[in-house]
C-alpha cells in the first residue's frame, strides 16, 4: 500500500524544508523555512538559518543531507576565497556554483546534497544556480527547491515574471514561502529572506505571525 | 537541523523475467491525475485531466474521469483505475435504488456516505481517492474529499490526485469564498493546467463540468485551447 502512495512522494531524497531563489529587475531574492525536524514528529529547531553566505554578495540554500551539504559548503568557501585572492577580485557567481558542482559531481557516489546559488556580480548581474544531486549545474531565473517545494510550483509557475520590482519580488518569495509552509509539515517557522543587488546584502526575517495567511481554517 | 534525509527507494526497473512482454502490459493500470471540485452558491464546478497511464505508455489520453453518479451528482476519480469504476458502479446502483425508495433527489451527502462507506471497508485492498460533487434541494452544491483510506470530509474547495501536490499553493493563493461560477469555472481551469505541465502522470485535455439546480453543463478544453500561463522555464 505503501508504494501506491501519493508518486510526488517518491522523488528522491530532499530536506523536510522549502527553498526557493528567484531574479527581479536588478537583483535576486533568496529564500528559505526555519524548521528542522527528526523524522517528521519533532520539531528540532525552530528558528534555523538555511540561508548561508558564500561571500559577500553570493549566498547558498542547501537540499539533501545536512551533513553532505555543511561539509561540502565548508570546502566551498575556502576555495572561494582563496579563488578571489589569486584573482584579486570579487569571485564571479557562477565561480561559486561551479565549486559547488565540482564536489558534487567528483563525489557523486558519497554525497547527497543539492544546492540553489544566488548573488550579484559585476560580469552578468543578479543570477541564480541550481547544483542537483548529481552535480548537473544548470542556471534558471526561479527555483525552488525542498519538501515543500512540490506544493507551490503550480503558484511560481502562474505567479512569476522576470520583470519584477524590488518588493514585488519579496512578496512573491514570502507568499511562496507561506504558502509551502502552511501545507509541507516539515517546513515552518520564519522566513528567512536575503536580497542581494548591487549594493550589497540585506537580510529580511518574517516572523511566522506576520506571513501572509490564505484561507487559514 | 537533525539529518531529516527522507530516503524513498528510487524505484529500480530491472527488466528482470519477460522481456516479451512490453513493461506497460505489465504495470497497473491508473489514473494517476489531477481533480478538483469547487463549491460556489448554487453549485459545483468539478474538473478533471484526461491521462490514463499503465507505467510509462499512456493507455487512453481522453479520459472522462467525471463519472456521473445521479442525475445531480458527479464523483471525480483518482488512483486505480479498476478500482474507482468498480466502486463509482457500485455506488450508483446503491444510489438509484435508495432514491427510487425515497421518491426524490438523492443529497450528496448520501453519495458521499456510500462512497466512504465502500472505500473504508476495503481501504487495505483498494486504491481510490474520491471527490463526490453535486447539487441537491437541502444543501445546494457540495464537495465532499474521500480520499486513499476511506476518509470523509466536507471541503469547499479540493483537489485530488498526484497532480494535485503541485497546486496546492496556487488554490490556496487564488481560492475566495463567494465566487462566481464563472470564477470557479477559471480557477479550476488555471489549475489544472498548472498541474498537467508539471505532473508526468496528468495531461491531455481539461475537461470540466458544472452543476446546479438547472442541469448539468460539460465542457472540453483541448490541449492547444488552455489557459495561457507564463512560463518560468
Amino acid at each position: 500500500m505503501e508504494g501506491r502512495c501519493l508518486d510526488a512522494q517518491i522523488k528522491g531524497v530532499s530536506t523536510g524544508t522549502t527553498i526557493l531563489a528567484a531574479t527581479f529587475d536588478g537583483g535576486v531574492v533568496i529564500g528559505s523555512d526555519s524548521r528542522a525536524s527528526i523524522g517528521g514528529e519533532y520539531v528540532s529547531s525552530k528558528t534555523i538559518n538555511k540561508v548561508i553566505q558564500v561571500h559577500d554578495q553570493i549566498f547558498c540554500c542547501m537540499a539533501g543531507s545536512l551533513a553532505d551539504a555543511q561539509a561540502v559548503l565548508k570546502a566551498a568557501k575556502f576555495h572561494l576565497s582563496f579563488h578571489s585572492v589569486q584573482m584579486e577580485s570579487q569571485p564571479q557567481v557562477i565561480a561559486a556554483a561551479s565549486v559547488l558542482k565540482d564536489l558534487c559531481y567528483k563525489n557523486k557516489d558519497e554525497l547527497q546534497a543539492g544546492f540553489i546559488t544566488a548573488g550579484w556580480d559585476r560580469k552578468k548581474g543578479p543570477q541564480i544556480y541550481v547544483v542537483s544531486l548529481g552535480g548537473m549545474l544548470i542556471s534558471q531565473q526561479v527555483t525552488i527547491g525542498g519538501s515543500g517545494s512540490t506544493y507551490i510550483y503550480g503558484y511560481v509557475d502562474a505567479k512569476y515574471r522576470p520583470d519584477m520590482s524590488r518588493e514585488e519580488c519579496l512578496q512573491f518569495a514570502t507568499n511562496a514561502l507561506a504558502l509551502a509552509m502552511g501545507r509541507d509539515n516539515v517546513s515552518g517557522g520564519v522566513a528567512h529572506l536575503v536580497v542581494i543587488t548591487e549594493s550589497g546584502a540585506e537580510h529580511v526575517v518574517v516572523p511566522g505571525n506576520k506571513l501572509p495567511k490564505f484561507n487559514d481554517e | 537541523m537533525a539529518a531529516v534525509a527522507s530516503m524513498f527507494p528510487m524505484q529500480q526497473r530491472v527488466s528482470a523475467q519477460n522481456d516479451l512482454i512490453p513493461e506497460w502490459m505489465r504495470e497497473e493500470v491508473s489514473t494517476g491525475t489531477t481533480i478538483m471540485a469547487v463549491e460556489y452558491d448554487g453549485g459545483v464546478v468539478i474538473g478533471a485531466d484526461s491521462r490514463t497511464t499503465t507505467g510509462a505508455y499512456i493507455a487512453n489520453r481522453v479520459t472522462d474521469k467525471l463519472t456521473p453518479i445521479h442525475e445531480r451528482i458527479f464523483c471525480c476519480r483518482s488512483g486505480s483505475a479498476a478500482d474507482t469504476q468498480a466502486i463509482a458502479e457500485v455506488v450508483a446502483y446503491q444510489l438509484g435504488f435508495h432514491s427510487i425508495e425515497l421518491d426524490e433527489p438523492p443529497l450528496v451527502e448520501t453519495a458521499a456516505h456510500l462512497f466512504k462507506a465502500s472505500c473504508y471497508r476495503y481501504r487495505e485492498e483498494l486504491t481510490a481517492g474520491i471527490l463526490v460533487a453535486g447539487w441537491d434541494r437541502r444543501r445546494g452544491g457540495q464537495v465532499y474529499c474521500v480520499p486513499i483510506g476511506g476518509m470523509l470530509v466536507r471541503q469547499p474547495v479540493s483537489v485530488g490526485g498526484s497532480g494535485s501536490t503541485y497546486i496546492y499553493g496556487f488554490m490556496d493563493s487564488n481560492y475566495k469564498p463567494n465566487m462566481t461560477k464563472e470564477q470557479c469555472l477559471e480557477l479550476t481551469a488555471s489549475a489544472l493546467t498548472l498541474a498537467m505541465e508539471r505532473d508526468g502522470s496528468s495531461g491531455g485535455v481539461v475537461r470540466l463540468a458544472s452543476i446546479s439546480e438547472s442541469g448539468v453543463e460539460r465542457r472540453v478544453i483541448l490541449g492547444n485551447q488552455l489557459p495561457k500561463i507564463v512560463s518560468t522555464h
